[in-house]
């Protein structure tokens, strides 16, 4: 089957709409159809000659189920500066649009470096007067508070997630609001244990910390940085992504609600000026930044002469390795549920595939299969599975290393769902036939993307798994246990998923290798990366 | 295929994977007309059971005009089948001699399978004689955890050929098995000898437990990879625990999303169930008319509260 | 108008989410500050101690298996439930407690915080209590909690509701089921709590209580081999023959003295947790 060109015209065209590969008959073993053969299992592919294809057509329709909750977002908000909403001194604000339907979601405030730096006065005033004084239990049931609310408003918080970023609304709803909630309750725990977590020193908090975080999981990355940060005694300023600033205003709104002392938290919003302010601010006493290795590297220079402590959690490109002897359809399902989850919008997502050898062509027949009961659509239908791309620059971005994938000989394959006819949206899209050398074996795409490489033997996947500048997670799928050991002792990924992928929990540390960052955020081991050890 | 590692022949599932997989059916919004089209096909596949020592010819007589006539309705369509003890079988031939209803008879020493091959092997001969078009059979669970999978195997080629002409249905006991692994095997090896349009089962409704979402879809999941391999299509039938309405969406979303079209039907999918009709009939009413419905105003219904 | 005539309650004991009174049918009397008469509450035998043995392990399997979030937010809950009645409770303790007046208050609150204290536990003990073990050999090598199983009680007089809520909480967050037995001198605090225990979320059985005779109820605490820990308020003889029945199903025990400090933060520690949890260390290799 010749390789399938993208027609370079409007995304939504995107795509071939062939079915499962079928194999050449001149490939397939010539097999007797007798008693032996309807018993015999063992088979290296995935279909039988002749043996129509599974049907997943239309007999069955699910009707538009759209949720209908109210997200409660204001047409225009402010910054959040000293607990309360200030207008941004040079009176700007830009739009956030729905990347699902283009159209405008709310107004938020520009914060120029003037504001940047009343957010940092505020944080300081609030760290020396209030915050480094109140005892750890106190502070810890501040922060139980804001677990609690978070909790009473989940379904209006993960509407507006939806609505603002592109993401499906079950999955906002099943997975980033709960998490944002998690990470607050864990973290409230630790307020007043934190002797516990330097055995043989004492930790003092750092003081004033500025955060930077992406447009992927908006609220639960505001939760992953807020949250350890404040456990520990600090204050904070914070700036979301431009394009998925909403819940983080929200967020503002239920600290008002949770009664937090003003300027514990700040959140100044913005783009790129926004950000390089309030990385550079000689007032934040250490940097923490969730985003792309590129502007990570940016951060890492501006602040090189003053030596300001920083952690880092950059991009990825995981390899999701899958033995012969792996439960092969839950790994199949852990492969889809590892790159096709959130659109491919995550630094940790599996986003190659090693799959051994002997099972190649069966293994990747189902994942064909999977994909055509995957749903590309409205974010806010509660059985749409793949959401909006998050913005036109990152769909750009997507067709154009996927249109590279192509070019440089990879064979794609896209399964035939339809999409919207406006909005941002890309299928999900599978390489085969990839090697290292491929740009798409190498550089991170971050959207709906897999490229499956194959391997003969365990210290093969070892050697490709590893040939990365990045190190930030890895899969293993595989019966055999201390396989699994060996493996997740030599893969260099900061987090190993066995049989699994994409699990998380604010009890897991996590973080990467190598050009993928440095620094833990959960657990106890997250928790020393917001202290000072005396 | 003596001895085996069942793991090497069959492959392995993961538990927690495949529960977390089926959880995602239960996350599926199903809404007027896609629900009408899933209950509607749903009441179609029931193979209404009465399996009790109790059991008399009056409470078959019910049993089946139930069958044919499940609500005052017209377009409510009739059930697949009537499922109940061999003794009964000619009872229930009074009733539906004229109708495209299936009888279905357990046998084969049911539940338990406890008895010799040659008294099974008698049991599905009379049932057939007396006029059933299906016949429910239960492996030998003893001989299968004993590693006997040949025996297991042989003794369920006996019985399709005692079965004849009807379909055959086969319960593996899910709930005895214990592990996935072992329900994926004892799939294959139930299939590798039944013919296109026979079913596996997942249980006799007897055991502590019966159908869940995750070990049917450990089965439907074998049937697809039996499919792809072989070309033939067994069915499927869960049976037990399946009580209301919404469970059964849950069930054909599973089968929607992992064997698609062509086995969303009833000569290729059954619900093995009793009270699971009136609730589907309750929820059709509601989507219908407007307002839920009190159990009561549907025949047969147990509970007066 | 004639003067409108209260309703008085009937305190019961709460086993196995349940309000029940003992098997017996007996109870001794309880008087307030003033000497006067203000209820019958029941006096358990051991009869009832095995009875809330059977509910205690009956809730076991299923406390332990939940994940070690849900159980820190149950206890939250537990804590939201006393905050919200801490005037009903701030007024027992006044009731009962000879010439109590802010101290009341002060021990509501602070066990409204040590709730909250060992709720944040639930979800981190096992990283600071577990370990990953670098043994000299290709293994992985862990040690984890697991929690012993039903732990017995016998609660202070001193602090009769901050006391038997630390010893509690401390045992059930790790995955234990408890039963309790209030302090004799002052059981009402106990026969409120229990109510607040009933609607937190904690499910029945996890958490028991029992009122009624020390010296009549000790002795079977100490020797019901299905209790694996006691944890108790007691000295002299008390403590001994605690000890020594106990010694017959090898029981941890744990034994406070009546005149400790509940409030001190010394109370609230990873190690009051230790205290009943084993530890289970597995071995698998790292191979191919």
């Amino acid at each position: 089957m010749e390789p399938t060109r993208l027609r370079t015209t409007s995304p939504t065209q995107l795509g071939v709409t062939s079915m499962a590969v079928t194999l050449d008959p001149s490939e397939r073993d010539s097999e007797s159809r007798d008693q032996k053969d309807q018993k015999d299992h063992k088979k290296k592919s995935g279909r039988k000659q002749g043996v129509p294809e599974l049907i997943f057509g239309d007999l069955w329709q699910y009707d538009p189920a759209p949720e209908t909750a109210d997200p409660r977002i204001r047409a225009r908000y402010d910054l959040f500066i000293g607990g309360r909403f200030i207008a941004p001194q040079s009176g700007d604000y830009f739009a956030s649009i729905n990347p699902a339907t283009e159209e405008t979601v709310t107004e938020i405030a520009l914060a120029s470096p003037a504001d940047v730096d009343s957010a940092y006065i505020a944080a300081q005033m609030a760290y020396e007067t209030v915050w480094r004084k109140m005892p750890g239990r106190e502070r810890g049931k501040y922060i139980y508070r804001i677990a609690r609310l978070l909790q009473d408003r989940a379904r209006e918080f993960a509407v507006a997630e939806s609505i603002d970023g592109g993401k499906p609304i079950h999955e906002s709803r099943d997975f980033d609001v709960p998490m944002a909630a998690a990470h607050f309750f864990y973290h409230a725990g630790w307020a007043d244990k934190l002797a516990y977590v330097a055995p043989g020193r004492t930790v003092n908090p750092i003081g004033v910390v500025g955060q930077v975080i992406p447009w992927n999981f908006p609220l639960l990355m505001l939760s992953w940085k807020i949250a350890p940060a404040l456990a520990a005694g600090n204050c904070v300023v914070l700036k979301p992504a431009e394009t998925t600033s909403a819940t983080a205003m929200k967020f503002a709104e239920l600290l008002q609600e949770a009664e937090l002392p003003d300027g514990v938290v700040n959140i100044v919003t913005g783009a790129g000026e926004t950000g390089a302010a309030l990385t550079g601010h000689p007032a934040a006493r250490k940097i923490a930044f969730t985003g792309s290795t590129e502007v990570g590297k940016l951060i890492m220079r501006q602040l090189a002469e003053r030596g300001t402590r920083m952690t880092m959690e950059l991009g990825g490109k995981a390899a999701n390795i899958v033995f012969e002897d792996s439960p092969i359809d839950q790994a199949v399902e852990g492969v889809v549920n590892g790159i096709f989850f959130n659109q491919g919008h995550v630094c940790c997502g599996g986003s190659r595939l090693l799959v051994q050898e002997s099972i190649a062509d069966s293994f990747v027949h189902k994942l064909q299969q999977r994909m055509e009961s995957l749903r590309v659509g409205d974010p806010l239908d509660k059985n749409t599975d793949i959401g909006a791309i998050n913005s036109r620059e990152q769909l750009d971005k997507i067709c154009g290393l996927v249109e590279s994938g192509v070019a440089e000989g990879a064979r794609l394959y896209q399964p035939s769902c339809s999409l919207p006819s406006r909005g941002f949206f890309f299928r999900p899209t599978l390489f085969t036939e990839v090697t290292q050398s491929h740009r798409i074996a190498r550089e991170e795409i971050f959207g709906p993307v897999l490229s499956i490489l194959t391997f003969r033997t365990m210290n093969e996947a070892i050697e490709k798994a590893n040939n990365t500048m990045y190190g930030l997670s890895a899969g293993v799928w595989t019966d055999k246990g201390s396989r699994i050991l060996r493996m997740a002792a030599e893969l260099k990924a900061g987090v190993v998923w066995a049989n699994t992928f994409n699990k998380f929990d604010p009890a897991s540390p996590f973080g990467g290798y190598k050009e993928s960052g440095f620094g833990r955020e959960g657990g106890r081991q997250g928790l020393l990366d917001y202290v000072e050890l005396a | 295929m003596s001895k085996h590692s069942i793991v090497e022949d069959f492959g392995t599932v993961d538990r927690v994977g495949i529960e977390e997989r089926v959880a995602k059916f239960t996350t599926r919004s199903i809404k007027k007309k896609s629900k009408l089209w899933g209950l509607h096909t749903a009441v179609s596949m029931v193979d209404l059971t009465t399996l009790e020592g109790k059991d008399t010819p009056g409470k078959v007589a019910s049993l089946c005009q139930k069958a044919r006539q499940p609500s005052d309705d017209p377009s409510i369509p009739s059930v697949a089948a009537v499922c109940i003890y061999p003794s009964l079988i000619r009872e229930a031939r009074k009733h539906l001699a004229d109708s495209p209803i299936k009888i279905a008879s357990v046998a084969t020493a049911f539940p338990s399978g406890q008895s010799s091959l040659k008294v099974r092997l008698q049991e599905v001969k009379y049932a057939v004689n007396a006029g059933a078009d299906e016949i429910d059979m239960v492996i030998n669970r003893g001989l299968f955890l004993a590693g006997e999978y040949d025996a297991v195997q042989d003794e369920i080629s006996a019985v399709v050929e005692a079965t004849g002409d009807a379909t055959l249905k086969v319960i593996l006991e899910v709930a005895e098995l214990e592990t996935y692994d072992n329900i994926r095997a004892a799939s294959f090896i139930a299939m590798q000898v039944l013919r296109a349009g026979d079913f596996i089962k997942t249980s006799t409704g007897k055991a502590g437990s019966s159908a869940t979402l995750a070990n049917t879809q450990v089965m439907l999941e074998a049937i697809r990879d039996f499919y792809l391999d072989t070309g033939i299509a067994i069915g499927m039938k869960p049976a037990g625990g399946i009580k209301t309405a919404k469970q059964a969406l849950h069930y054909l979303v599973a089968v929607k999303e992992t064997l698609g079209d062509a086995w969303l039907n009833s000569s290729r999918y059954r619900f093995g169930a009793s009270s699971l009709l009136n609730d589907l009939l309750r929820q059709i009413h509601k989507e219908k008319y407007g307002a839920y419905q009190a159990p009561y105003y549907f025949s047969d219904a147990a509970g007066s509260y | 108008m004639s003067e409108r005539i209260p309703v008085v309650k009937t305190p019961k004991v709460y086993v196995g989410g349940a309000f029940i009174r003992s098997e017996s049918g007996r109870t001794f009397p309880v008087y307030d500050n003033g000497g006067q008469f203000v209820a019958n509450v029941p006096q358990c035998t051991r009869k009832d101690i095995r009875n809330a043995v059977e509910a205690a392990a009956k809730a076991g399997p299923g406390w332990a298996a939940r994940t070690p979030y849900n159980r820190g937010q149950i206890i939250y809950r537990l804590a939201e439930m006393l905050e919200s009645r801490a005037d009903e409770m701030t007024g027992v303790l006044r009731q009962f407690a000879p010439a109590w007046t802010s101290a009341a208050e002060q021990e509501v609150a602070a066990t409204v915080d040590r709730l909250v204290h060992y709720a944040g536990w639930a979800d981190k003990y096992e990283q600071v209590l577990g370990s990953a073990n670098p043994v000299a050999a290709p293994f992985f090598n862990f040690t984890l909690t697991e929690p012993v199983g039903v732990v017995g009680i016998i609660a202070s007089d001193a602090a009769p509701l901050l006391g038997l809520v630390t010893q509690a909480a401390a045992a059930i967050v790790s995955g234990n089921t408890v039963i309790a037995l209030a302090s004799e001198a002052m059981p009402y605090p106990a026969i409120t709590l229990g109510e607040m225990l009933a609607t937190s979320d904690l499910p029945a059985g996890v958490m028991n209580i029992l009122t009624g005779y020390r010296k009549e109820l000790i002795p079977t605490f100490a020797t019901h081999t299905h209790i694996r820990g006691i944890d108790a308020v007691a000295t002299g003889d008390d403590a001994t023959s605690l000890r020594r029945g106990a010694a017959d199903s090898v029981k941890r025990v744990k034994v406070r003295e009546p005149d400790i400090d509940w409030s001190a933060e010394s109370n609230e520690s990873v190690y009051e947790i230790r205290s009943f949890v084993e530890f289970k260390t597995v071995w698998h290799p790292i191979g191919a």
